[in-house]
């Protein structure tokens, strides 16, 4: 699965960088790192927005987001 | 349709809550058009604490205070409360002083521009067009990569320093009030009740946390993404405000005579263009920079930091505008603020991302 790490990045990054991997290889499956609840939300949006099905888990101050087309 | 409202419902209740705030602050005494405004309220602070000497603008703004204990309060309680920093510090401190230069050439924050609008003031509709202009310039560099970097996890000392040592401040104005300066005429001497500027403040940082309300990230993210939930916190301002004006018969469309305003149409948009610019590569508005700080981003404390020195900086060099108009010095520090952006802007984007 490809994986973008957004960790540390403020919004927008965490959009910017998942949308540069989508625009570039459109991935099925696609796990994205981050460690803010803004972004959390953002991320979500985003890939809604694009047709993923988008699954959150946290660990602690982190999140793991799984986006599924 | 209904499922856009059901996910962009907080916004729309912030931004008519911000714009109602602002109407009525005016009522009870702020400056005209200046309900709330970040850029002037961090600006009669640094006066109050005599950062520097225009006595006209000297005043602890107890609305800033409020909307960092709002935003901490409300962040403690969704376990948002995080010390987070170490991303370009001191480039966010030069940025944030120059946001206060591109705010105070044309009279206001993104905010206080909604402000302005919807009360008719129709210079702010062409610092709105330079805004947007300043957006775009800034969004460019973003699609190529542009970031300042990540930050890092701090300690609850490094989050809560700034917001705690400012509240401490303006307890001890309270307390001890001749430490302070204070305006006895200008727009520093017009205010609203402190109780009633303090709870409004404390209404809108809690609504401004938990909405993510950015005067920037919503034309930003309508560009970017086209995503348009935050834009519409920002329509919500201006529909607030001018029901609100209508309502008490303060509504007055032109561009002469308008309260703390100049007519400068060419340097009204470059001065709005700088912050919007600048504001893109901080990640967010002067409004958002004060809510992230309250909660505990020590890279927005430090940009917060920056606007204050920058509003110092621009009244003892003269380089603030007045209902006169701008200065010289003004316009020259608005196109040092340009280059000071564009080289920040080439240094920190990446060609790896392009």
């Amino acid at each position: 699965m490809k994986q973008v790490d957004a960790r540390g990045y403020a919004c927008p990054m965490p959009v910017i960088m998942v949308q540069k991997e989508v625009q570039a290889s459109t991935p099925q499956e696609l796990e994205v790192l981050v460690d803010d609840k803004c972004a959390v939300e953002n991320v979500t949006r985003f890939g809604e927005g694009k047709g993923y099905a988008v699954q959150v888990e946290s660990s602690g101050d982190e999140f793991r987001l799984v986006l599924k087309k | 349709m209904k499922n856009w409202f059901s996910r962009n419902w907080k916004i729309l209740v912030t931004g008519l809550v911000i714009g109602a705030a602002a109407v009525w602050l005016t009522a009870l005494g702020n400056p005209g058009n200046m309900g709330f405004c970040i850029a002037c309220f961090l600006r009669d602070t640094s006066g109050a604490l005599g950062l520097h000497g225009a006595g006209t603008v000297q005043y602890f703004r107890p609305e800033i205070v409020g909307i960092l204990a709002g935003a901490a309060v409300a962040a403690i309680a969704a376990k948002e409360f995080k010390g987070r920093g170490g991303s370009s510090p001191a480039l966010r401190f030069l940025l944030g002083g120059f946001v206060m230069v591109g705010a105070l050439m044309f009279l206001g924050c993104p905010l206080r521009m909604v402000i302005r609008i919807g009360g008719g003031d129709l210079n702010a509709l062409v610092g709105l067009v330079g805004f947007i202009a300043g957006i775009l310039v800034g969004v460019v560099f973003l699609k190529k990569g542009f970031t300042l970097g990540r930050a890092y996890r701090q300690g609850a000392a490094e989050a809560a320093a700034f917001p705690l040592a400012y509240i401490l401040l303006f307890v001890l104005s309270l307390a001890a009030p001749a430490l302070f300066k204070l305006s006895t005429e200008g727009p520093g001497s017009l205010r609203a009740a402190w109780a009633a500027a303090l709870l409004a403040g404390l209404v809108v940082g809690v609504l401004c946390q938990r909405s993510r309300m950015c005067m920037v990230g919503g034309i930003r993210n309508a560009v970017l993404f086209q995503d348009f939930g935050l834009v519409a916190g920002f329509v919500a301002v201006i529909v607030a405000v001018l029901v609100g004006n209508a309502a008490l018969g303060k509504l007055a469309f032109g561009f002469a005579d308008q309260p703390v305003a100049h007519t400068d149409g060419l340097w009204n948009f470059l001065g709005m263009a700088l912050v919007g610019w600048a504001s893109v590569l901080l990640g967010g508005c002067p409004l958002r920079q004060l809510v992230l700080a309250g909660q505990g981003d020590s890279d927005s404390a430090v940009t917060v930091l920056g606007m204050m020195a920058g509003a110092a900086f621009c009244h003892n060099f003269g380089l603030a505008s007045s209902a006169a108009g701008p200065t010289a010095n003004g316009k020259v520090a608005v196109i040092v603020g340009f280059v000071v952006a564009l080289i920040i802007s080439l240094l920190y984007t990446r060609r790896s991302n392009s």
